[in-house]
């Protein structure tokens, strides 16, 4: 049967009989960049879609339909225009952190691509602190988002920014809380061997009810870090015009664009993979028959099955709730999930002592 | 203990409202036959309008050219901004009365801001709101309309 750490391997063979380890080293870089980068394009055209699609028919519209196949093309379309624009920066800015902003913030999408297992042995960096490296790298993003609004000397970018600074700063908490509960259940931070714990039975069913808790929290949390609706405070349309990225164009906006639908696959990826299993299919403990059936389907249709799941939901969030007010956004994280995400780690640090989880 | 209450009772409500959001736009996420965009140009002969859509301003007339108009200008004196001007006439009845007629019903389109007043003031529901909405016309001249038809007449009995 195919799979990809037996391509993985062979390609990694092949090289290391033709050149020296150093050269193959930075090949099999290069190799892993392009995909990388490849499957950003890809990602970021097909959300776009996938969002505006799911937006429509939840408000009782059609969505894009003239370009291509039922608008399947409207996306490619919308970035060629973009490609085009005038890279355009106001007159009294910071040029340097102003152009500087929306690479970092593609940088930090792409650094958070590395630990994430996308099939057995398809990982482009099995890291033995994953879950720790998500968390650090991932609050570099807001830096990017910071910059931004600094550099771009107007009012609503700054607003946006700070507004940015101030949620993250909070959301950061019980995300990471979520994530230790899944840490301390598996005892490992390697993404590899969390999803390997989940051979018998995913986390989300394995860890009782504290798992569930810490999955919406997770949710919730990660809504907040991606700055999307109910929790988009840095753009806020109706208020703030496009908050940070009031003054970028062409593609400078694209990259912003492109960071946001990415660090939704991602975050999705991670929620997928410690709370879901990852590329790990349905398993049940005892049913030999069932679990070899689901062993059919390929790792990669269980991963992205999941991760797209849970994009859904996102979206469907996105689409069907108002947008908090500030004192609301820092109740809710300060009030609620903080003191609930840590009574929940209380719990799930007993439930491991008494090794209640199956 | 009333702290603890109210703390996880709105947790409770917090959620139950938001799922039912979330239930009405999952119905609509499924059930695509609720749709209400309408793809104009394609479906130019099977539009839909609303009951109250307010196209322009138009007469009907029946079968033998009659419409119900009395010239009293009360859409003329309820026009916000000078659409519409009504120029009469003195006719001589079967009688042997005099009596006040249209002679022309002048709309000026390009002026109309639609704001449904004058149907309102129309004692007799001579004049109402169609659903044509294709206005566009190269000569600004065009868009003054003659509303009565010529040779047309007042409905008997209508006064």
């Amino acid at each position: 049967m195919f799979s990809f750490s037996s391509l993985t391997s062979v390609i990694n063979n092949y090289l290391n009989s033709h050149f020296s380890p150093t050269i193959v080293m930075l090949m099999e870089m290069a190799i892993v960049g392009v995909l990388a980068i490849s499957l950003f394009a890809f990602l970021g055209l097909l959300l776009v879609y996938m969002e505006r699609k799911v937006a429509a028919f939840m408000q009782l519209r059609l969505g894009p339909n003239r370009v291509g196949y039922k608008g399947t093309l409207q996306t490619l379309a919308d970035t060629i225009k973009l490609l085009f624009k005038e890279g355009f920066s106001p007159d009294a800015s910071d040029k340097f952190l102003f152009s500087l902003a929306p690479i970092l913030v593609i940088v930090v999408a792409m650094l958070l691509l590395a630990p994430i297992p996308f099939a057995k042995g398809f990982q482009i960096y099995d890291i033995n602190i994953g879950v720790f490296y998500i968390s650090a790298v991932s609050s570099i993003g807001v830096i990017g988002i910071l910059m931004a609004g600094y550099s771009s000397n107007n009012k609503y970018s700054l607003l946006g920014a700070m507004r940015s600074g101030a949620q993250i700063v909070s959301y950061e908490l019980s995300a990471g809380l979520s994530l230790i509960v899944i840490v301390a259940l598996s005892g490992s931070m390697s993404f590899s061997q969390i999803v390997q714990s989940q051979a018998d039975g995913w986390w989300i069913f394995k860890g009782h009810i504290p798992a569930v808790i810490a999955f919406v929290i997770f949710i919730i949390a990660g809504t907040a870090e991606l700055n999307r609706a109910p929790f988009d405070f840095a753009e806020a349309e109706s208020e703030l015009t496009a908050g940070f990225h009031t003054e970028y164009t062409g593609m400078r906006f694209a990259m912003f664009f492109l960071a946001e639908y990415i660090n939704m696959f991602i975050i999705s990826a991670i929620g997928a993979t410690l709370f879901l299993g990852g590329w790990m299919p349905l398993h049940f403990g005892n049913l030999t028959m069932f679990n070899h059936v689901m062993d059919f389907i390929p790792h990669i249709v269980w991963f992205l099955g999941k991760t797209f799941a849970i994009i859904f939901l996102l979206m469907w969030f996105r689409w069907t709730f108002p947008r908090l007010r500030i004192d609301q956004l820092l109740t809710l994280e300060w009030k609620y999930l903080m003191p609930i995400s840590l009574m929940n780690l209380l719990l799930v640090a007993l439930i491991v002592i008494e090794g209640w989880h199956f | 203990m009333a702290f603890l209450k109210s703390y996880f009772g709105n947790i409770f409500r917090a959620l139950r409202s938001l799922g039912k959001g979330m239930k009405l736009t999952g119905y609509y996420f499924t059930h695509h036959k609720e749709i209400l965009t309408q793809e104009y140009p394609d479906n130019r002969d099977t539009l839909k309008f609303g009951e109250r859509f307010r196209g322009e301003v138009v007469m009907p007339h029946d079968e033998s050219n009659e419409h119900r108009c009395t010239g009293c200008t009360a859409c003329e004196l309820a026009c916000p901004n000078g659409t519409i001007k009504i120029l009469t006439k003195m006719e001589v009845g079967e009688d042997g009365k005099k009596k006040k007629a249209i002679e022309k019903f002048v709309y000026h389109l390009g002026m109309c801001t639609f704001c449904n007043l004058c149907i309102i003031a129309c004692p007799t529901d001579a004049i109402i709101m169609s659903h044509d909405f294709e206005h566009s016309v190269f000569d600004r001249k065009q868009l003054t309309k003659v509303l009565n038809k010529p040779g047309s007449k007042i409905v008997k009995g209508v006064e």
